[in-house]
């Protein structure tokens, strides 16, 4: 009993140490600011990405984006509502789980977060936009391009990176105006994104004037695609268009090439990897494909340098992404001259923003308008960014460079 | 034409792994009356087994030919290892049970061998590195491949080779006897254990190359891709009547041509628009798009099972199987 006693003081007294270390560590933050003689309104802004797990690189990366973005604001002593605004990063890990995702966006909504920079997998996304649309706080993906996120009716929700069907249109006008071929068969794999994907880039050939093939289909489990390039074969393609992933893409290109076929093969961003070289060997090289968004090293010079300069690391993906979500909450707040959801909300609608992805406005479902789509080609074993199709204008790789690197 | 002979190709290729594949299962089947579905498995172990030696021997600057050999060399001992091990431990011990205990048992080794191998190997489609230089021929318009061309003959040679085992050594007396009766076999001196076992353990090493072809054909190799492959020889054994040798080998190659020509014709032969006159409907849909096709290329599986289902209504035994009530 007298033990029980002694412990329960100890863990009383433990317990009244760490508060108060957190107390004191939260001081200094607020304040500094408080030592001028201005107000200072805090504002949180919550990003969520995988930060454990096989992709936890890439949530790093993500969260960096949006670090990045809430520092240079932060310098930046911006006002909103005649007080210094103050932001603060609530960074979580989603461990690229909805269940958890979910968790986190709840945390989010009762920590009262102004919005929310995520999340990373489309997956996670679409179960966590409800729980946002429930409270209201504006939720900006960088990186989820599931067509479905913004086909939900939430007006809480955008998305700064192209849609998985923009990717049709993109890499079929792509074909039509550099390889010019009178006539492409169409293959898919008849999952739903490889069947998708296949019927979009169909109907913008169509529209173009070239002619395309009856509709080949295999399964996502073939390996055997010698019938059905062989029925091609006898039709003689200029191109041929496969939507599907890596593992039955290559098989594809290499039986082609061993039954002679010489057309050009391209592919959505499921064949769009390196290990379609491991698959097809030299057979792929040369082939398409199409990824939503831009690469890295595209973003605009300010943030590439910025961004070296803070993590000492390049941006490996979707960083830049991340960055314009956190920056186009802070220029609404700065707009609508709030920081509560409901009032910089409208402002998010109709803004216009250049952030280091190019410029960027919200169509009425939440999608960015004119997204861009990079079309990339197979050399020497590496798939390589070719050009930038933009509001369809096809622009080479190295002019999109050099036109963001003005900016 | 030279459409119709590539695809006839395309099928013969196919169709001679099926067959090769599909020895197995008969071996077995007409031995005990056990539909091992495990065969699969061990054609998978086969081509996983192949990959590690390959990849290893990719950058040694052998000749490819050599490397493949070795591969084939180390995938055969490893999966007759398999097939010895599979029959000692999971048949054996049920020879004398109802004839659902071994099947069930069948599938569930099936189920160990592909976590196995998924443990060895990771969930990801492996490449083969491609070290073999890839020729092509061209005959009578149609294109032929050294590798296809290379399998095809080594499917010809074990098919003789297998025949002549069966037809003409001991062991194949022995087994076809044990086959007929295995009690009057056990009486007649014949060690009814060791031929069961030694059938096991050519299936296995037969699945063996045939795993080295489809990998190196192919160029991948994934823990799954037993299962298909192994229900498609499965059902050519059957078409060709399990149990019979020579059946399955017939069965094999008419499998794979009746799906090279079933994927390479369904699609021309349902396309609605060829009749679009017989409805306003159908007009208008083919002025849009120009096409309408019923049954794609995708359906080509289902062209090989309503040609094993025809067979069957026809044939029950299958083409060359024998008219027995107790058998298939």
């Amino acid at each position: 009993m007298q033990y029980a006693k002694h412990l329960f003081t100890l863990l009383a007294t433990v317990a009244a140490v760490g508060l108060s270390g957190c107390g004191e560590e939260k001081k200094p933050e607020a304040a500094t600011p408080a030592a001028e003689s201005t107000p200072t309104i805090d504002i949180k802004i919550g990003h969520v990405a995988p930060l454990t797990g096989s992709i936890a690189h890439l949530g790093k990366d993500n969260e960096n984006g949006a670090r990045l973005a809430i520092d240079q604001a932060n310098a930046a002593d911006i006002m909103i509502d005649g007080k210094r605004a103050h932001f603060e990063l609530l960074a979580e890990d989603d461990q690229a789980d909805p269940k958890v995702g979910t968790t986190v966006a709840q945390k989010f909504v009762d920590a009262k977060v102004a919005g929310v920079d995520g999340h990373l997998n489309s997956g996670v996304t679409i179960p966590a936009s409800a729980i946002y649309h429930q409270a209201g706080i504006p939720m900006i993906t960088g990186s989820a391009t599931n067509p479905q996120l913004t086909e939900q009716g939430f007006d809480n929700v955008f998305r700064v990176v192209a849609r998985d069907d923009q990717q049709g249109p993109a890499v079929a006008n792509y074909l039509a105006s550099n390889e010019k071929p009178k006539v492409v068969a169409v293959i898919d794999d008849s999952t739903a994104y490889g069947e998708g994907l296949a019927n979009e880039v169909a109907k913008t050939l169509k529209a173009a004037g070239v002619k395309v093939l009856a509709r080949e289909k295999g399964t996502d489990k073939q390996t055997d695609w010698k019938a059905v390039l062989t029925k091609i074969k006898g039709e003689k393609p200029g191109a041929v268009f496969y939507g599907g992933m890596d593992a039955t893409g290559g098989p594809l290109v290499r039986q082609a090439r061993e039954l002679g076929i010489k057309a050009v093969f391209s592919f959505g961003d499921g064949a769009c990897t390196d290990k379609m070289h491991e698959l097809a060997g030299e057979a792929a090289e040369g082939m398409l494909c199409s990824q939503a968004g831009i690469p890295p090293q595209a973003a605009s010079k300010a943030f590439l340098e910025a961004y070296k300069a803070k993590f000492k690391v390049d941006p490996i993906l979707y960083a830049p992404f991340t960055y314009d979500a956190a920056n186009l909450m802070i220029e609404a707040m700065k707009q609508a001259n709030s920081a509560e959801p409901a009032k910089y909300l409208p402002f998010l609608h109709k803004i216009s923003y250049k952030g280091a992805t190019g410029t960027i406005e919200f169509d009425a479902k939440g999608d960015r308008k004119d997204a861009e789509i990079t079309i990339f080609v197979m050399k020497n074993g590496k798939v390589q960014p070719a050009a930038v199709v933009k509001a369809g204008k096809t622009v080479p790789f190295d002019q999109f460079l050099q036109s963001m690197g003005g900016a | 034409m030279d459409i119709f002979i590539q695809q006839l190709i395309n099928g013969l290729t196919l169709g001679a792994v099926y067959a090769v594949v599909a020895l197995g299962y008969t071996m077995v089947y007409g031995i005990i009356q056990l539909i091992n579905f495990a065969h699969g498995e061990v054609v998978m172990i086969g081509a996983m087994v192949a990959f590690t030696v390959i990849n290893a021997l990719a950058g040694s600057g052998l000749p490819p030919l050599v490397v493949v050999l070795i591969g084939a060399g180390c995938a055969i001992p490893v999966c007759v290892l398999v097939g010895y091990t599979m029959e000692r431990l999971a048949y054996r011990p049920l020879r004398r049970a109802p004839r659902l205990a071994p099947l069930i048992t069948a599938i569930g080794v099936s189920i160990i061998l592909q976590h196995l191998a998924m443990l060895v190997w990771s969930r990801n489609v492996l490449a083969f590195p491609q070290i073999i230089d890839i020729k092509l021929y061209t005959i009578a318009g149609a294109v032929i491949t050294n590798v296809q061309v290379v399998i095809i003959l080594t499917c010809i040679v074990i098919m003789a080779a297998l025949a002549a085992l069966v037809y003409r050594t001991r062991l194949g007396t022995a087994m076809r006897a044990t086959a007929q009766n295995p009690q009057v076999a056990g009486l007649m001196g014949i060690d009814i254990d060791r031929v069961i076992a030694a059938t096991f353990a050519i299936g296995a090493g037969l699945a063996a190359v045939a795993g080295v072809m489809v990998g190196t054909y192919y160029g991948i190799a994934q823990y799954t891709m037993g299962s298909i492959l192994g229900l498609k020889a499965f059902t050519a054994a059957v078409l060709g009547g399990i149990g019979n040798v020579p059946g399955a080998m017939l069965g094999g190659v008419l499998m794979g041509v009746v799906e090279a020509l079933g994927a390479g014709y369904i699609g021309s032969y349902t396309d609605l628009c060829k009749i679009s006159g017989i409805s306003d409907w159908l007009t208008q849909r083919c002025a849009n798009d120009g096409h309408f096709v019923l049954f794609g290329s995708n359906y080509q599986d289902v062209f090989a099972f309503v040609v094993l289902i025809l067979v069957l209504v026809f044939r029950p035994s299958g083409l060359l199987g024998e008219r027995v009530g107790d058998r298939a």
